[in-house]
């Protein structure tokens, strides 16, 4: 008996000091002071969006305002998919994504207030769900890229749907697994209807190759891997501006036309409204989609197009307005739908 | 980690000592029991879940989601994965365990080390190397390249810590009986590297279940790979706790395996005098061969990280390092790691324990819990644990407990392994030895028994740190708001094929793991008696 006693004091001793241990060496926050730590002047932002530009606008935002801002950092579903689990309890006060589709996921759950007035009126009706629950900071254009040396000028598809015949059989690469290529398949799915996408993806199955991440794709057709990729626009660029070793043999090629392989992906913004500072979430809401925060966004390294305020975008990119995007109500795209039929047809 | 008994008639013994003594009073161990029982409830919580998920989910539905063709690919490739990889590593773990311990091969200190100095390099950070090496490595092949080069030293340490302990006279006797050198390494040696071969292939083959860095970065999909995907993609819940309960029948399996490889032999050595020293068996011209084989093996499971790290790093320039961001992954992945190790060790200790000392159905049932648990993917774990907690105790939600609990679930069975065979090895008649001139009981068990375990507590401890700081996705969900571990950080650049960025957190890892390396290699030789 005695000794039961003693390994149990011992036990609870070494726990208490792993406990302790860890409070202190890792710098995390009390435990007690973490969800209800969004007190007055401080807000938490779930962001899957570029963590870069999320901390410049942060940074901006604290600046102008005096609130503390504690980012946590994760892909768009993951975090939406965490958010849903969370619910009512969760700790964030404002989500941003890359995509539209888990603004979407999150909206259905029921979990985001109404954006403020002050931000709608920053945001183009092109930009936004036409529900008001949430709205876009940015947006990002699907792309072709290609190896010239492989594909003539000819020979490229006229549409995205032709990737799905026999003639691109082994030719090109996605990464089906990212979110941002779900958004692709979402907004297939809402323009030519469950038939269409379910065929596609047969097709897309049977010709394309899977990468983990656009920026693989691109890589894999830059060392000649693999002919083409389907990613967004801003993986080429972002190269480009830096050192250019993962695209300097990839040409990007728009599909235009309205065709859904022209389609522009609204990264979006939300604030909770389980959020326990609503004001202050609603205020960074504000912030970058106002002038300066889609400064930081045309001036930054990310390559996304401005979409608030008027701000033009970064000049290295094809204008926006060139791009000739299908119409697509960014609230309709049904991920849940995408992935259902994306397991069917093996791709998940 | 065995210890064979010197009389052969009682080597077959169940390891109760005493063999026909009845065991220690129920009521001293009740208390243990009991404890072991709550660890276990609490380390079922992820089982818990996967089973609640897949149990209100349609009957008509889990057929749809479990067999499909793609569920095929992904059963025939983990299986693959895991029938080709162990025995790799039990190759490579046995035969470079026999080259240090057992032959004159010049250099054998230094190779005894150098074969334990893989498992310093995170599997993901092998994987980027040989991907960034050779950008066209996917598939199969390369998910077994890279698990075997991570891997085999799981099994090589255990081996060499018991081949190095052997006692030699059985070897002797049975040379003197007209075994030729090969038929005593077939017949007497290999049977008494039993557990310690079982013991090391379980460990692979649950790494192998569970890893997803590794093999994401090659584009090899497996079980574990799918289900993230599947939570990455639009929380398709149903199907990723599908592919969950697929691998944990995967798991069970392995477990029951491992159980029957095992068997029930005792081995706590307690006899009279020394044991003599083994006699190394003289290579003569195998001596080049061998040598360059275990060069090659160290080339290509050492050297290309290595390499690769460092030519990232000349790469990316001064540029790179970044300390405002870099000390602060360090400082919490260190955190993490010492306190998770040290909590897992101490949750341990009554299964182990009771496995031990009192084994029973029962306590294989509780041992067998919390294998399965640690066979799951770490975002299975991390949900279970953000759906539980959230609603439960909503007041430590993201904080440094709960992602500790989840570590502590995750790799409590390296820390059982470990303690486990450092108790089998302390013997319980010393305990009663100590009793009988006059110490407590409780005294007797903190001066003998605990004292001879902490060796291999020590070792279970470098085990729990290694895995903790190669964790990816649990830290992900769990972690507090603005933690970022060196692993984490890691991942995140690696993806954005931020090569060069990468390479600093890559370098770290090594650099903090290694000591631990090195730790658990000399404990488990001292756990060995050496």
């Amino acid at each position: 008996m005695k000794i039961r006693k003693n390994m149990l004091a011992g036990i609870a001793l070494a726990a208490t000091a792993a406990m302790g241990l860890t409070a202190c060496s890792s710098g995390a926050p009390a435990p007690a002071s973490t969800p209800a730590a969004s007190g007055a002047g401080e807000i938490t932002v779930y962001n899957a969006q570029h963590e870069s530009l999320a901390q410049e606008w942060v940074d901006a935002f604290t600046k102008e305002t005096g609130i503390k801002v504690t980012v946590r950092n994760g892909s768009d579903t993951e975090m939406s998919n965490q958010i849903i689990q969370e619910g009512k309890a969760s700790p964030a006060d404002v989500f941003l994504t890359e995509n539209s589709p888990a603004m979407a996921q999150v909206e259905n759950a029921g979990l985001f207030a109404d954006v403020d007035e002050a931000t709608i009126d920053q945001v183009p009706a092109e930009f936004r769900p036409s529900t008001n629950k949430w709205t876009g900071i940015a947006a990002r254009s699907t792309v072709f890229v290609y190896d010239p040396a492989k594909i003539t000028a000819d020979q490229l598809p006229k549409s995205m749907l032709d990737l799905a015949e026999p003639e691109w059989k082994g030719k090109w690469a996605a990464s089906p697994t990212g979110a941002d290529f779900q958004a692709i398949v979402a907004a297939l799915l809402e323009l030519k209807g469950e038939e269409v996408t379910t065929e596609w993806l047969a097709g897309m199955k049977e010709n394309f190759t899977a990468y983990k991440g656009n920026s693989t794709a691109m890589k894999a057709v830059n060392a000649g891997e693999v002919d083409a990729a389907l990613i967004y626009h801003y993986y080429y660029y972002g190269d480009q501006a830096a050192t250019g070793e993962n695209s300097k043999n990839v040409q990007p090629y728009y599909f235009k036309n309205q065709d859904p392989g022209a389609f522009v992906s609204v990264s979006g913004g939300g604030v909770l409204a389980s959020s326990k500072n609503a004001e202050a979430a609603q205020k960074f809401l504000t912030f970058i989609t106002g002038k300066a925060g889609q400064e930081i966004l045309k001036n930054g390294t990310s390559f996304e197009y401005a979409v608030g305020s008027g701000v033009a975008s970064n000049d290295k990119l094809v204008p926006l307005k060139d791009l000739q995007a299908p119409t697509v109500d960014p609230a309709k795209l049904n991920s849940a739908k995408v992935t259902e039929l994306m397991t069917n047809a093996g791709l998940l | 980690m065995s210890k064979t008994q010197t009389v052969p008639d009682i080597q077959r013994e169940p390891n109760v000592a005493g063999g026909g003594k009845s065991p220690r009073p129920p009521l001293g161990v009740s208390g243990l029991s009991l404890l072991a029982i709550l660890i276990s409830l609490f380390s079922l919580i992820p089982l818990g879940y996967v089973i609640y998920m897949t149990a209100t989910t349609e009957w008509s539905t889990v057929v749809e989601l479990v067999i499909r063709p793609r569920v095929g690919e992904l059963l025939l490739n983990t299986i693959m994965l895991v029938v080709v990889t162990v025995p790799l590593c039990l190759v490579l773990g046995v035969g470079g365990a026999w080259l240090v311990e057992r032959t004159n091969l010049r250099g054998y200190r230094w190779w005894a080390l150098a074969l334990a100095a893989p498992l310093a390099i995170p599997a993901f950070v092998n994987s980027y190397a040989w991907a960034s090496t050779i950008p066209s490595l996917a598939g199969l092949g390369a998910g077994v390249l890279i698990a075997t080069l991570s891997y085999f030293p799981l099994v090589y340490i255990p081996v060499a810590a018991t081949l190095g302990r052997l006692d030699p006279a059985i070897e002797q006797s049975a040379a003197s009986l007209g075994l030729g050198p090969w038929a005593v390494f077939f017949r007497v040696v290999l049977p008494q590297l039993r557990i310690a071969m079982a013991g090391g292939s379980l460990l692979v083959a649950l790494h192998l279940l569970s890893e997803y860095g590794a093999f994401a970065m090659i584009r090899f999909d497996t079980f574990t790979t799918a289900i993230m995907v599947q939570f990455q993609s639009t929380f398709n819940g149903a199907a990723g706790n599908m592919l969950a309960s697929v691998l944990v029948l995967l798991c069970m399996l392995l477990l029951l395996g491992e159980a029957k490889v095992r068997g029930n032999a005792r081995y706590a050595r307690v006899g009279f005098g020394a044991q003599g020293l083994a006699i190394r068996f003289k290579l003569g011209r195998y001596e080049l061969p061998a040598q360059l084989a275990l060069l090659a093996l160290f080339v290509l499971s050492v050297g290309v990280p290595l390499y690769s790290v460092v030519r990232w790093l000349v790469a990316g320039g001064a540029g790179v390092w970044e300390p405002e961001r870099l000390l602060p992954a360090l400082a919490q992945t260190m955190g993490y790691g010492l306190a998770g190790a040290l909590l897992t060790c101490v949750v341990a200790f009554p299964m182990a324990f009771l496995a031990v000392r009192h084994p029973s159905w029962f306590s294989k049932l509780l041992e067998l819990s919390n294998y399965v648990t640690s066979s799951m993917p770490g975002i299975v774990v991390g949900l279970a644990f953000v759906t539980v907690s959230i609603r439960l105790v909503p007041g430590i939600y993201q904080s440094a407990y709960v992602l500790l609990a989840a570590y502590v679930l995750l790799f409590l069975p390296r820390a059982l392994v470990n303690l486990r065979s450092g108790l089998a090895q302390a013997p319980r008649e010393l305990e009663e030895a100590a009793r009988s001139l006059g110490r407590s009981p409780s005294v007797a068990f903190f001066r003998v028994t605990l004292r001879l375990t902490a060796p291999a507590a020590a070792g279970g401890a470098a085990l729990v740190f290694l895995a903790i700081v190669n964790e990816l996705t649990a830290t992900l969900l769990l972690a507090p708001n603005g933690t970022r571990t060196l692993a984490t950080a890691f991942w995140a650049k690696s993806s954005e094929i931020d090569y060069s960025g990468a390479a600093p957190y890559a370098l770290l890892m090594i650099l903090i793991s290694a000591p631990m390396t090195y730790l658990l290699f000399q404990q488990s030789k001292k756990a060995a008696g050496q």
